[in-house]
């Protein structure tokens, strides 16, 4: 087992890099304003996949997930550097529109947050927006199609224009779910999205997770081993801002290489 | 022994601590009927300030409204007039050039008083009808020309003196050298009172005409108008700018120097007295511009960038409202920042940037120190029909009104207050009326 | 062209750029493919083509009416050589009786110089104006037609249409926002620029500290008339005299409300009693004015006399008063800002040693909301300072130098006021003093108000 090293050494232990990878991050470093939230992190992604990301507060997992889907730019004082690509392309490269990045990497957040608008225009929104409907036919489809797959339909197909925020906590988030499959994206990242839930919304959610990866890679940040034990199938330590390890869910979990993840694990940090 | 010694010992520093802390308690309890004393005067002396604005707003208007509100009655005296002699008619058609329609009233007026027969007198007598009475006269006729030839009852305003009179607002007892009614005039006055032939009716002319010399005929309506064009441009200048600056300063602005001295600038100037606008507007608009003075269009400016910062910093406030959970979902489903703007935060702010907008207009409506400064001052008579027109604002009637020495204009300034404090009210109540309508609980 | 045809015409046109341009762009893309492979929705393409066609005319527009009054005066003038080397004023003179024979149909009377000149002038005014306006509309619609050219040949399936539509709004944005920077800078130097003048007739020293202030000046120079003496103290003593009276009133009153109101009042009573107090502030200063002019002045006089006192029939007694009431509100809520913005820890702290509640206030909470309180007091004053109804219909004309409240006394505001709305003539000394008083005014008001708004904002960090 590698010893606790000094933080500032630590090289990434375990399986990285996968075949094929779909995302691909490279030496990321990001710096919010002095703090430097990211050090050195470099991580691949596999298609229909879901990897979690796992680690102590405030160790940069969300930090990092929002630079997949460029959210960080919305921060006047954060500074990345470093590559990250998606299937092949620098996602930072200037030739690329972030809006059409945020199509294709879908994000769910911890609190859900649909919009005070109606269940059906929350779901509707993305498609309508880049134009994926021809007609209101189609639209409808759409908004249909991704409200079953979110598992929501049977309970709200007959109040579509009731307001979004009228739906219990649960019930919202799998809403917000809809809404970011309906823009048929590749990838979906989710942010904590069971820590503002009850143990059952948690389970129901955590099913549609399994669902889902059948059709898009997941990267999920959680706090609970035990979540990321459940859904995925790769798991990634976070330490500091570091990539400790990162491996197999099972190998992680059960036979840990570095002394900080096992720490973690065991309950003595975090 | 020893131990006893100690216990003792212990028992007295108990007892003397004691007695120490029974005289703190004591000192305190002496304090206290000082102290809350001094608590209750305190508390008079902030009720008391309180109610000198309470008081002062009763006193305010009960003297606008008692003084105001008699200028919304108009006497009237009913005369029987015969139109055979005065009218001249071409064409089946009553000529207004040739026609003496003054005539045809003063004939009423002497058949009414067979006794006034010398010149004096008649003076006086043909006095008690208001000089607009003739284009009531007109006005009737050309409504209904089937008169001609006829004798009818017609109810003629009063002048401005006999209006005051029968309001009771001339003191009779003062010397008639005194007074602006003559002897004989209180008598007809009196005659007519008792035979009903002298009524009150409800002061339209008040607001359908425009300014006059003679307060009997005086009218609010050209003020109104232009008030009423001058807030339409404000509106439609300041209430898009306003928003479109409060977006770009609170999304799209880089956290910069140049952004912070925007900042400051628009705090400060919410707070550059009015008449500096006014004279900004005179060496801009009105010399360098060249807009005509004393037009809407010249005010309407003016007043627009009064209200700007009133708005910016409304909407300002209406957009940080809004909780960024909502931009970050829109942004993640793949909007631009201007999307986001355009579909999500623009509509969430809207109803309190309108209601900004309501009270700031609400502001500009009560100015008028600006609008001295770019001339508005003259005597306007004419109402202005496009927004280049020489024109008037209710607030600067009032104040004009307000230099007048005659009697019944002061009762007239009081009622344009009214008026003007009801639109103010009108437009405030709306806001709150907004604001609750559309209040979230984020 | 009319001017408003001109922008019906260019509204047209940019309804039909937006058309052709989005068809452009629907029709770029194969009809097997969707439209989604087009960066930008269609409507995008409209939206940038209307931007483009519609943005440029007219800011051409603007800027020419801007500067057509000025240039088209200048060229009439050219054309009169005798009238080209009069002075400014008399060249102004001259100008307004052509509009005004031009426009309302006055004759100008017998006795107005240069009659023939000004009828050759109405005519060629006339011209003038005509040929400006054919210019600018064929400059405009020009214009127009180039954006829209200019877009359509770009429109392909990949022209990032909505970035550059996004990229112009936020310009335009950035535009609204710079028009509060335009303001002050009007602001400032349109008055900077006519105290110039005025200060190259009459020295600055003379204006700032002299004593005496009487305003007459030769309108002609055959006039006979008194000099004028533009000396600013009188003034200043009498808004300060004024202002000093009005804060006696709002002062206390206004503190010792927000403090009632914040600590004892009882909630129902605190939604009754606050809205009241808003009213105060949402009455027009001309309504105090006449207020203050019809009502309290009359009653101080006879009141005055009947203890034996002499009190002016526009005192400043009366206008202070009434403009003090006007300030509550104002001193009310930035107190009660203040005091709020004092942590609870602190009054808590206070109150656990046994205090009464005015021991807390007076002792802890007032101290310590002090700077919040002075900073609110330096806005009312400034507030007070710049007021000009109130002061205009219930003090005086009389440049007094005194500290009576009871006599009448002028301020700087109605001073502005009374030299502007007489017969004006752009340049004597008499008008220009105005905008001297005007600067004076701005730069006081603006220095109190940036203090103020210092100070508050300070100590409210203090606490954060």
């Amino acid at each position: 087992m590698t010893a606790r090293d000094n933080i500032e050494d630590i090289e990434t232990i375990g399986n990285p890099n996968v075949e094929n990878p779909f995302i691909s991050a490279k030496n990321v470093n990001v710096h919010y304003g002095d703090n430097h939230a990211i050090k050195d992190v470099s991580l691949q992604i596999a298609k229909n996949q879901v990897i979690a990301l796992i680690g102590p507060s405030g160790c940069g997992k969300s930090t990092f997930i929002r630079c997949i889907n460029r959210m960080n730019d919305t921060i006047d004082i954060a500074k990345i550097t470093g590559k990250i690509s998606l299937d092949g392309e620098d996602i930072y490269s200037k030739e690329l529109d972030p809006v059409i990045l945020r199509a294709r990497v879908g994000m769910v957040f911890q609190k859900p947050n649909p919009f005070p608008k109606s269940i059906y225009d929350n779901v509707a929104y993305g498609p309508k927006i880049h134009g994926l409907a021809k007609d209101r036919n189609e639209l409808d489809e759409i908004v249909a199609n991704s409200l079953q797959k979110a598992g929501l339909y049977e309970e709200v197909s007959d109040r579509l224009d009731e307001s979004g925020l009228s739906l219990s906590g649960g019930q919202q988030q799998r809403l917000c779910i809809a809404r970011t499959i309906a823009v048929n994206p590749e990838v979906i990242l989710m942010d904590e999205p069971c820590s503002a839930l009850d143990p059952i919304a948690t389970a129901r959610i955590e099913n549609l997770i399994d669902e889902l990866s059948e059709k898009f890679s997941i990267v999920i940040v959680t706090h609970s081993m035990q979540q990321a034990a459940r859904v995925s199938q790769r798991v990634a330590y976070f330490h500091l801002g570091r990539l400790v390890e990162v491996d197999d869910t099972e190998k992680v979990f059960t036979n840990p290489s570095h002394i900080l993840t096992q720490d973690y694990i065991t309950g003595r940090i975090g | 022994m020893f131990l006893g010694y100690i216990l003792l010992e212990n028992t007295e520093n108990n007892m003397s601590k004691k007695n120490l802390s029974l005289s703190t308690q004591q000192k305190v309890r002496k304090s206290l009927s000082s102290r809350y004393k001094k608590e209750t005067l305190f508390q008079y002396f902030g009720l008391s300030s309180l109610s000198v604005g309470i008081i002062f707003l009763v006193i305010f208007f009960y003297s606008v409204l008692s003084q105001g509100f008699s200028a919304f009655t108009q006497t009237y005296i009913s005369l029987k007039v015969d139109f055979s002699d005065n009218l001249v008619v071409k064409n089946n058609k009553i000529d207004s050039i040739d026609s003496n329609f003054d005539a045809i009233i003063r004939s009423a007026l002497r058949e009414r008083f067979p006794e006034v027969n010398n010149r004096r007198d008649r003076r006086e007598l043909y006095k008690l009808i208001s000089i607009g009475a003739v284009y009531q006269l007109i006005d009737h006729l050309d409504m209904s020309p089937g008169d001609v030839g006829s004798r009818e009852i017609l109810s003629f305003p009063t002048s401005s003196d006999v209006d005051m009179y029968v309001k009771g607002n001339i003191d009779r007892k003062l010397d008639e050298s005194k007074r602006t009614i003559s002897n004989n005039q209180m008598m007809w006055i009196d005659e007519l009172v008792e035979k009903g032939e002298i009524k009150m009716k409800f002061n339209s002319a008040l607001f359908s005409n425009g300014d006059s010399r003679e307060p009997e005929l005086a009218g609010i309506y050209s003020a109104l108008k232009g008030s009423f064009l001058m807030l339409f441009i404000t509106l439609i200048v300041s209430f898009p700018v306003g928003i479109a600056a409060a977006i770009y300063l609170e999304e799209f602005a880089p956290k910069n120097k140049i952004s912070d001295l925007i900042e400051v600038n628009i705090n400060n100037l919410a707070a550059v007295p009015s008449i500096v606008f006014g004279l900004l507007g005179l060496a801009v608009f009105i010399n360098w511009f060249g807009i005509p003075r004393s037009s809407p269009l010249v005010g309407g400016l003016v007043l627009s960038l009064l209200t700007l910062p009133v708005i910016i910093i409304s909407s300002r406030a209406a957009i940080t409202a809004i909780p960024p959970s909502i931009k970050e979902a829109a942004l993640g489903v793949g909007a631009s920042h201007m999307q986001v703007v355009a579909h999500h935060i623009l509509p969430l702010a809207f109803p309190g940037m309108l209601t900004g907008a309501i009270i700031g207009m609400s502001r500009a409506l009560g100015e008028s120190a600006p609008l001295l400064m770019i001339g508005m001052v003259a005597f306007i008579v004419d109402i202005p029909s496009v927004i280049t027109d020489p024109s008037s604002a209710l607030p600067v009637q009032i104040y004009l009104w307000a230099d007048s020495p005659e009697r019944a204009f002061a009762e007239r300034t009081s009622a344009a207050i009214i008026i003007l404090l009801g639109f103010l009210l009108t437009m405030n109540l709306l806001a709150i009326y907004l604001r609750k309508k559309f209040e979230r609980k984020w | 062209m009319k001017l408003e045809t001109l922008f019906l015409f260019l509204i047209a046109l940019s309804i039909i750029s937006y058309y052709i341009a989005m068809r452009r762009a629907i029709m770029s893309v194969d009809s097997q493919q969707s439209i989604s492979k087009l960066h930008s929705m269609p409507t995008y393409h409209g939206y940038y083509a209307v931007i483009c066609s519609f943005v440029p005319p007219m800011i051409i527009i603007f800027l020419w009416l801007v500067f057509e009054q000025r240039v088209i005066s200048t060229l009439l003038i050219s054309n009169f050589s005798n009238i080209k080397v009069l002075s400014q004023g008399e060249i102004n003179l001259f100008l307004t009786n052509v509009q005004n024979t031009l426009y309302s149909n006055l004759f100008s009377q017998d006795g107005t110089r240069f009659q023939s000149e000004i009828q050759q002038a109405t005519i060629i005014l006339k011209s003038y104006q005509s040929i400006s306006r054919i210019i600018l509309s064929v400059f405009a619609i020009a214009v127009s037609i180039i954006g829209i050219i200019t877009v359509h040949r770009k429109i392909n399936q990949n022209y990032r249409a909505r970035n550059k539509f996004e990229n112009a709004v936020s310009k335009l944005l950035m535009t609204s926002s710079l028009v509060a920077i335009f303001t002050t800078i009007g602001i400032v130097l349109s008055v900077l620029f006519e105290s110039f003048r005025f200060f190259n007739e009459v020295s600055f020293w003379d204006f700032i500290f002299g004593t005496e202030w009487s305003p007459q000046t030769a309108l002609r120079d055959d006039q006979v008339g008194s000099s004028g003496s533009f000396g600013i103290l009188p003034l200043f003593v009498g808004t300060i005299l004024i202002t000093i009276i009005a804060m006696l009133v709002a002062g206390p009153i206004g503190l010792m409300t927000a403090i009632y109101l914040g600590q004892y009042a009882s909630p129902r009573f605190r939604n009754i009693a606050k809205p009241l107090l808003e009213v105060l502030a949402g009455i027009p200063t001309v309504v105090y004015g006449f207020f203050a002019a019809l009502t309290l002045a009359p009653f101080l006089r006879t009141w005055g006399e009947s203890v034996g006192l002499n009190v002016a029939s526009e005192s400043a007694l009366a206008a202070g008063m009434v403009m003090g009431i006007m300030i509550i509100p104002l001193i009310s809520s930035l107190s009660d800002d203040a005091i709020n913005a004092v942590p609870i820890a602190m009054s808590e702290g206070a109150l656990g040693l046994g205090s009464t509640e005015s021991e807390v206030i007076k002792k802890v909470v007032l101290p310590a909301a002090l700077p919040g309180i002075v900073g609110g007091f330096l806005l009312a004053i400034s507030r007070a300072i710049g007021e000009t109804m109130i002061v205009v219909m219930a003090a005086g004309l009389s440049a007094n130098l005194t500290v009576n409240p009871l006599e009448a006394v002028t301020t700087v505001t109605v001073q502005i006021v009374t030299l502007l709305v007489g017969d004006q003539e752009f340049d004597s000394a008499k008008t220009l003093a105005a905008f001297a008083l005007g600067l004076v005014l701005f730069i006081v008001t603006l220095g109190l108000n940036v203090f103020g708004l210092y100070i508050v904002r300070k100590y409210r960090e203090q606490y954060e």
